[in-house]
């Protein structure tokens, strides 16, 4: 186990620069998620943390060395691929033994890591299996017992679930993250699911063509989006964007959409009638006599909550209430956002203004 | 609304039961049959109808222009005691050995440089392909001037670098004529072997070399424990065809040397067509080409039992 760094990290294909300078720095057990849309070049930088992918300037380490120019089998990592890249031709023990065997390993050490990997993942069953006969979540835990095995100081895992159906998804989130709370090494996991980010991560790093765009706890980054970018990605249903204007003549407040007046905790200074962009999450909203008007056009109720899509200003919002209201579409309801809990960006540069 | 429904159903024709026809034209293995029979009557005529011929002629003492009379098994007990038949037989052997392996080590190597990336990797796979796309007989035209006794370019060069004094008669020596033959055969196959080869690499998921160079494999130890193991089922395939070719060659031979000097590059297919239809023998002819028979089953059973699917690709897929 130890710590990596990123540092100004910078890769071009050709004249095409990914990743404009990006520093992360993760410390020893921690459990780092990259998160993005696709193209952010989130693969590409586990790629090069890897050492599969040359870096074009600035500097990675592992531990306290640094790895720019270290062979990939030096570098002490072991990655979990997408398509897992299991060895077809080899049975479950032989695929999770091979880097042992190559390492030139006596027989039973080999056994002896590959058993013990094995009751970790409960994989002893199938260990004679090859990986043709296994089924997806079956192969994923092979993928990670071929980690397990090599005992190294990083994990890498670049997409792993996202072959998985729905369910298994979960199932194995959860097994992801047991399996890290129980063997407490350094991982490094990219995915474009914020979901997988937020349950798993203890930080986040949601990456953006080629920027580092905000890092922090799952928590923060949903409380304290440090930009509409990150607000946006962050949370499911999606937080409400409602452009406007900021009004800080006597009380703060938001003039939105076709004048909808929109409650403000507090404006920034100096920001009277300036143009930005307020931000609700759908759970913040509550139904109230002093709310602003709007019009039902969906409700879907999922069970544990509804969410009610609505005409508010003539801009389209969701919220999301675990209490159950008769609703049908068409009826006009008073949503008001919880001042306390929105936020308020640049309507240009997307940073947030609030505190 | 339910009376409304049903009421024009009972106005429609009754049920008929199906009857055999019916039956006949809805089954599968009959279309199959239909299907199957253009395939049929081609293998049938072109290749069952002539095998059978050539046993039955090889019992009999055929002659062109005559028809032959059944003799048993006449022609095999002279061919056992012709020692021109058993060289032309050692012959097709050692020609068969050494061009098959030499082709497949040129092939995989091939395939292996041209899977790597690299500038003009398509002009470059194109190029390899010529010898394989040049009719035979050309190509060996070409190489019965380069070996030519006089007019040879080998010697020449060699002349001229000052490397020898007399011309090497490359179609006239025993082992120089040998040598010739199988440097053409190669340079004609090897196209086959290293395209078939390529197909093969281009199907492994370059996620396992990447997986392999993470478990820390060399890259000798990349190509001997993934590449080569999942090469194996191809490899099979080519190497048997690889060998069926070679082995029933002609056209080289026949255009470079007619099985000369001395018999020394005389295969069993150049033979069989020397006695047959040059010296009119067709019953001994035919006996020559049936010896080949036996070996030809060999190389096919060995790679039947070589090509049975490997543990790794059976079972079930349960994506």
């Amino acid at each position: 186990m130890s710590s990596v760094q990123i540092r100004d990290v910078r890769k071009s294909f050709g004249n095409f620069e990914v990743l404009h300078g990006v520093s992360i720095p993760i410390e020893d057990g921690e459990f780092v998620v990259l998160v993005g849309p696709s193209g952010c070049g989130k693969s590409t930088l586990l790629r090069m943390l890897a050492g599969l992918e040359n870096i074009t300037s600035g500097t990675i380490s592992i531990g306290d060395r640094v790895v720019n120019n270290v062979q990939p089998k030096e570098r002490d990592i072991a990655m979990v691929f997408q398509n897992y890249a299991l060895y077809p031709h080899m049975t479950v023990a032989d695929n999770m033994g091979f880097s042992l065997k190559l390492r030139g390993a006596r027989a039973d050490e080999i056994s002896n890591g590959v058993k013990r990997a094995a009751e970790i993942l409960a994989l002893t069953p199938l260990l004679d299996r090859y990986p043709r006969q296994l089924s997806g979540g079956q192969r994923q835990r092979v993928a990670m017992g071929r980690a397990i095995v090599r005992d190294p100081q990083v994990f890498l895992f670049d997409e792993p679930l996202s072959n998985l159906d729905a369910k298994l998804r979960v199932a194995m989130r959860t097994e992801i993250k047991e399996l890290h709370q129980r063997l407490r090494t350094t991982t490094v996991y990219v995915t474009h699911d914020q979901i997988e980010a937020m349950t798993m991560a203890d930080k986040i790093v949601v990456m953006h063509d080629g920027v580092v765009e905000q890092m922090g706890t799952p928590l923060e980054l949903y409380d304290t989006p440090a930009n509409q970018f990150v607000a946006g990605f962050i949370g499911s249903p999606a937080m409400n964007f409602l452009k406007g204007k900021v009004k800080s003549n006597g009380s703060a407040g938001f003039e939105g959409p076709n004048g909808v007046k929109l409650p403000l905790a507090s404006a920034p200074a100096n920001s009277d009638g300036q143009p930005a962009v307020y931000g609700v999450r759908p759970e913040h909203f509550t139904i109230a006599d002093d709310g602003a008007e709007a019009e039902i056009v969906v409700v879907e109720p999922t069970g544990s909550e509804t969410q009610v899509f609505a005409k508010l200003g003539g801009e389209q919002v969701v919220a999301v209430f675990r209490e159950r209201h008769q609703f049908n579409p068409g009826d006009k309801i008073r949503l008001k956002p919880d001042p306390t809990l929105v936020h308020l960006f640049d309507e240009t540069t997307g940073k947030r203004l609030n505190a | 609304m339910v009376d409304i429904a049903l009421e024009p159903k009972a106005a429609r024709r009754p049920i008929r039961e199906a009857t055999r026809w019916d039956l006949l034209r809805a089954n599968r293995n009959w279309l199959g049959f239909w299907f199957m029979l253009p395939a049929m009557a081609f293998l049938i005529l072109f290749l069952a109808y002539p095998l059978g011929l050539g046993v039955w002629i090889s019992f009999t003492d055929a002659r062109i222009g005559r028809p032959g009379h059944f003799i048993g098994t006449e022609n095999y007990e002279w061919l056992w005691d012709d020692s021109i038949f058993w060289l032309s037989v050692f012959n097709t052997l050692l020609y068969t050995t050494i061009a098959s392996a030499i082709k497949f080590a040129i092939g995989l190597y091939l395939a292996l440089l041209l899977n790597e990336n690299m500038p003009f990797k398509a002009m470059l796979r194109a190029l390899v392909l010529i010898p394989f796309i040049v009719p035979t007989v050309l190509s060996a035209l070409a190489f019965w001037w380069i070996f030519d006794s006089q007019f040879s370019i080998i010697s020449w060069s060699l002349k001229q670098m000052g490397l020898i004094t007399e011309n090497i008669n490359f179609l006239g020596d025993v082992t120089w004529a040998r040598i010739c033959v199988i440097f053409a055969n190669i340079w004609r196959g090897v196209p086959f072997v290293a395209i078939t080869l390529l197909a093969g690499l281009q199907t492994v998921s370059p996620s396992l070399y990447e997986a392999a160079t993470l478990d820390g494999a060399t890259s000798w130890q990349r190509f001997r424990f993934i590449t080569y193991p999942l090469l194996t089922p191809i490899i099979a395939v080519v190497m048997t065809f690889s060998v069926l070719f070679t082995f029933t060659d002609f056209q080289l031979i026949w255009a470079m040397t007619r099985g000369g000097p001395v018999n020394a590059t005389h295969l069993m297919a150049t033979l069989s067509y020397q006695r047959a239809i040059i010296g009119g023998t067709l019953g001994e002819g035919a006996a020559i080409s049936n010896a080949m028979i036996p070996f030809l089953l060999a190389a096919i059973m060995v790679s039947w039992f070589g090509l049975q699917r490997r543990k790794w690709q059976q079972g079930e897929n349960n994506d």
